[in-house]
């Protein structure tokens, strides 16, 4: 590092680390200009989050030079020790946000000057000017931008001068007002039989009040500032305790679960119970995506496949216009015959594969995603499944004189749920099992799994046929909802996705697929199916991106990881420390401590 | 009829002729040590033993069945166990669960079992974790108490060698294959496991062969012992009469100055 950075832990040194300031001012500026260049900051200025200063692409334009202050002026934490602040760091925030909103400015100059430019970059027209001039013109946007960006980034630098908890109240408040302001939609659903409450914190226009989104800060800093270490936290309550209490402990967190999971639906409209079954199929996916590649290590990344083979056998076998075989039989029926159908799939793909690792497996069951998808839609079996036109009319599942299909999607949702639950008591047995512990040491080294008697060909197959069952679970339950399917739901994106899903959320760990599928398809919206955020629709994959990268820069065990995932990804430094200073002797005389 | 009889094993890489011809005998109750020097072919001879190579020619007979060519799996399962000479655990499973998994050749409740976690999936698991502790109890204090969930890979570098040894015994076998068991271990801890390689014997039962480099433990345990150069078998018998067999010394020391020169010119002509 250069001087500056050396001298600058002293006191209020007015030393600046240039590099670092101009690497941080280009990148921000770099930002913007991306996330304007690509539509996001029109497409999201449609929504308005606090009726009516702030619109949500403004809200995104600003956090850029906000992020980059605070990333300028932090510095390396030290227990016990307290940490430099300097004004240097503030000046730096102040010259990099100046030059990021230089930047936007000259940006939006040259799109005003070019007009051409927007034959090639369709959102780059006048609209865009007239957002990020703010109205102003030329010149006065240009120094509004300039302003705004350095404005915005010492404010971000100055929350280092704050302390901690005040830091994080902050915070916290903020979050309360995007969330209640972002998912206005669900709030004003939720409470269908209330309606004073989302009539009153919404303006008419969309957006929470002014007065409201105050109210919402203060409570929210208030609690934060309050709250902590007053209510012991839902996962310390759960693992803390001898077995008994902690097992006591959980059987009454999964009732809680349980009879929320059931009430929920009923509170909710439509359009958020279509949205959670979607999110269900994809809980079903990823769980058994979670055996294949958490458990067993097995990487399978054409497992959409099954997912199809299921949803096919079951409009085979209930529609009446499946073109060549029509036994028209219920779903209740059909459903055996899928568990078989799946069963035999996971056999049939497993077999030539099992001998492969590693990136060859992947490669192999990638192309056997498309295989599977292709021979669907050939000519060849054209007469048989319907090729392109898919098979349509497919009944819902019969329950008594109702039949419950995407028609009636707060029946449905239960269906979903019912077989989530099955999907989820299914590998939370299975995990610690003897079958489990086998895939466990599969994944850790084949060679030497199958040295201590673990016959592998036999543990892979069926990690394989379990995962293909719960695929099959979604599909006919998809071909259910939809009453149709077509090859398109099953392109290889789907098996991308279910994988993210899995590792954003946490390999290995139930709850974490569960939340991975809520984030991911809840919120921003599967491969065909919108979340509850409509404006991210188009820009879906690039947040999937972006997110996929962050997590594995940062929290590379996912959001919620299983405790060997946490400990496999972090300890592992520690332990070449350990093991190459100290912790050998260390580790020894604990034990002779311990003997002695 | 001995227990291991192996007859005529060749196993080559490429050019390298690992393993030439090897007779080789073990009775039920046995102590062996391998020996030889670096690259001789000693852990190759595992490797082909264990099923991880299959050998190019040559039988393994093991209680009256032939091994050679089998997977890795059914060796173990026909009660042969072993250690790796680069302590291979499962790093990220805790100390207990390795050994448990060590069962898995010896149990047989499958995936139905543990969905609808019947009785006897709900028995053999119990029986399980009782065996697993029981045999980590070998170790006197080592790997009990706190160390059951502890991950393997926190473990010491002597742990993780009991701990490999533990996972072998789990398997139930009857022939035990230790590759340099006492490798990077200190004085005290290999007199330490010397004593429990007999113990390996007298209290439980096993026949073992060990691959070892420290001399004293050879001695002080083997019945015999076989040495291995460059893939040939070049001496077998008790360790006093190895230790004073003339192509032994050669293998190890070499052969002085005045004797090579005859060989050399030898290869010259």
């Amino acid at each position: 590092m250069t001087a500056a950075t050396a001298t600058s832990s002293v006191g209020r040194s007015l030393s600046i680390d240039w590099r670092r300031t101009l690497r941080v001012a280009l990148l921000t500026g770099g930002v913007t200009i991306f996330l304007a260049a690509i539509g996001m900051v029109q497409a999201f200025n449609q929504r308005t989050l606090v009726e009516p200063i702030i619109k949500f692409g403004y809200l995104v334009v600003a956090a850029v030079p906000f992020t980059a202050g605070y990333l300028i002026a932090r510095r390396l934490q030290v227990t016990g020790a307290e940490t430099p602040r300097t004004v240097g760091d503030v000046v730096s925030a102040a010259i990099a946000g100046a030059i990021a909103g230089a930047m936007t400015g000259a940006f939006v100059a040259f799109v005003q000057a070019v007009p051409n430019i927007r034959e090639i970059f369709p959102n780059l027209g006048p609209q865009l000017v007239e957002t990020l001039t703010y109205s102003l013109g030329t010149g006065g946007g240009f120094v509004a931008n300039l302003v705004l960006g350095m404005v915005l980034a010492v404010c971000g630098a100055a929350v280092h001068w704050l302390s901690r908890p005040i830091q994080r109240a902050l915070v916290i408040g903020a979050e309360a007002v995007v969330i209640f302001a972002l998912f206005e939609t669900v709030i004003d659903d939720f409470f269908d039989w209330f309606k004073t409450l989302p009539n009153t914190i919404y303006a008419n226009s969309g957006g929470l009040t002014i007065l409201w989104a105050v109210i919402l800060f203060t409570v929210a800093v208030g609690l934060s500032l309050y709250l902590p270490g007053r209510i012991p936290s839902v996962r310390k309550a759960v693992t803390s305790g001898d077995e008994r209490d902690r097992r006591r402990k959980q059987i009454i967190l999964i009732a809680v679960v349980s009879v929320a999971l059931i009430i929920v639906p009923q509170l909710l409209g439509g359009v958020l119970n279509e949205l959670l079954t979607n999110v269900g199929l994809f809980v079903l996916m990823g769980l058994g995506l979670n055996i294949v590649v958490g458990l067993a290590g097995l990487l399978d990344l054409g497992y959409v496949a099954f997912f199809a083979i299921g949803a096919y056998t079951t409009a085979v076998l209930t529609s009446p216009l499946s073109p060549f075989f029509n036994p028209e039989l219920s779903w209740w029926l059909a459903f055996p015959v899928v568990l078989v159908m799946a069963i035999i799939a996971g056999i049939m793909v497993g077999t030539p594969v099992i001998r492969m690792r590693g990136d060859y497996l992947a490669i192999v069951t990638l192309g056997f995603g498309e295989i599977v998808r292709l021979t669907l839609l050939s000519d060849w079996l054209s007469p048989y499944f319907g090729g392109a036109q898919g098979i349509r009319n497919i009944p819902g599942i019969p329950v008594g004189e109702i039949s419950v299909s995407g028609v009636t999607p707060e029946l449905m949702v239960y269906a979903a749920i019912a077989l989530v639950a099955v999907a989820v008591y299914v590998s939370w047995r299975v995990q610690d099992s003897r079958i489990g512990r086998a895939w466990a040491a599969m994944r850790e080294d084949e060679d030497v799994a199958e040295a201590v008697g673990i016959d592998t060909v036999k543990a892979k197959l069926l990690a394989f046929v379990t995962g293909a069952v719960l695929a099959s679970f979604a599909g006919a339950l998809f071909a259910a909802k939809l009453g149709s399917v077509f090859t398109a739901s099953f392109e290889i994106l789907t098996s991308i996705i279910i994988l993210v899903v899995v590792i954003v959320g946490g390999m290995g760990n139930i709850a974490g697929v569960a939340v991975g599928a809520l984030v991911l398809i809840g919120v921003l919206g599967g491969p065909s199916s919108p979340g509850l955020l409509q404006e991210f629709g188009q820009f879906k994959l690039l947040i999937y991106g972006a997110l996929l990268v962050f997590m594995m820069l940062k929290r590379p065990e996912g959001l919620i990881p299983s405790a060997r995932r946490a400990q496999e990804l972090h300890q592992e430094e520690f332990l070449q420390d350990a093991w190459l200073d100290k912790g050998d002797s260390l580790a020894t005389s604990e034990t002779e401590g311990k003997e002695s | 009829m001995a227990l291991l009889e192996i007859r005529g094993l060749n196993k080559a890489f490429g050019g390298v002729r690992a393993l030439q011809d090897i007779d080789f005998t073990i009775e039920e109750g046995e102590i062996v040590s391998v020996i030889g020097p670096n690259g001789a072919g000693k852990t190759s001879f595992f490797n082909v033993i264990s099923g991880l190579f299959p050998p190019d020619s040559g039988t393994i007979t093991f209680e009256g069945h032939n091994l050679a060519g089998r997977t890795p799996s059914e060796i173990t399962k026909a009660g042969i166990a072993r250690t790796f000479q680069n302590v291979r655990l499962f790093p990220n499973l805790t100390v207990l669960e390795n050994v448990k998994v060590g069962q898995h050749c010896r149990t047989q409740r499958g995936i139905f079992g543990a969905i609808f976690q019947t009785a006897a999936f709900k028995k053999e698991e119990r029986e399980i974790e009782e065996k697993a502790k029981e045999i980590l109890s070998f170790f006197g204090t080592r790997l009990v108490g706190y160390r059951f969930d502890q991950p393997a890979f926190v473990l010491s570098y002597a742990n993780r060698r009991r701990l490999e040894i533990a996972r072998a015994m789990a398997t139930e076998p009857v022939l035990m294959l230790l590759d340099e068991p006492t490798a990077g271990m200190n004085p005290r801890e290999t007199a330490e496991l010397t004593e429990l390689i007999g113990k390996l014997r007298s209290d439980k039962g096993f026949t073992v062969v060990m691959i070892e480099h420290d001399m004293r433990v050879v001695g002080e345990v083997s019945d015999r012992v076989m040495v291995l150069d460059h893939g040939v078998k070049i001496a077998e018998g008790s360790y006093e009469e190895v230790s004073s067999n003339e192509d032994v010394i050669e293998a190890y020391l070499g052969r002085p100055a005045e004797e090579r020169k005859p060989a050399i010119e030898e290869r010259n002509a």
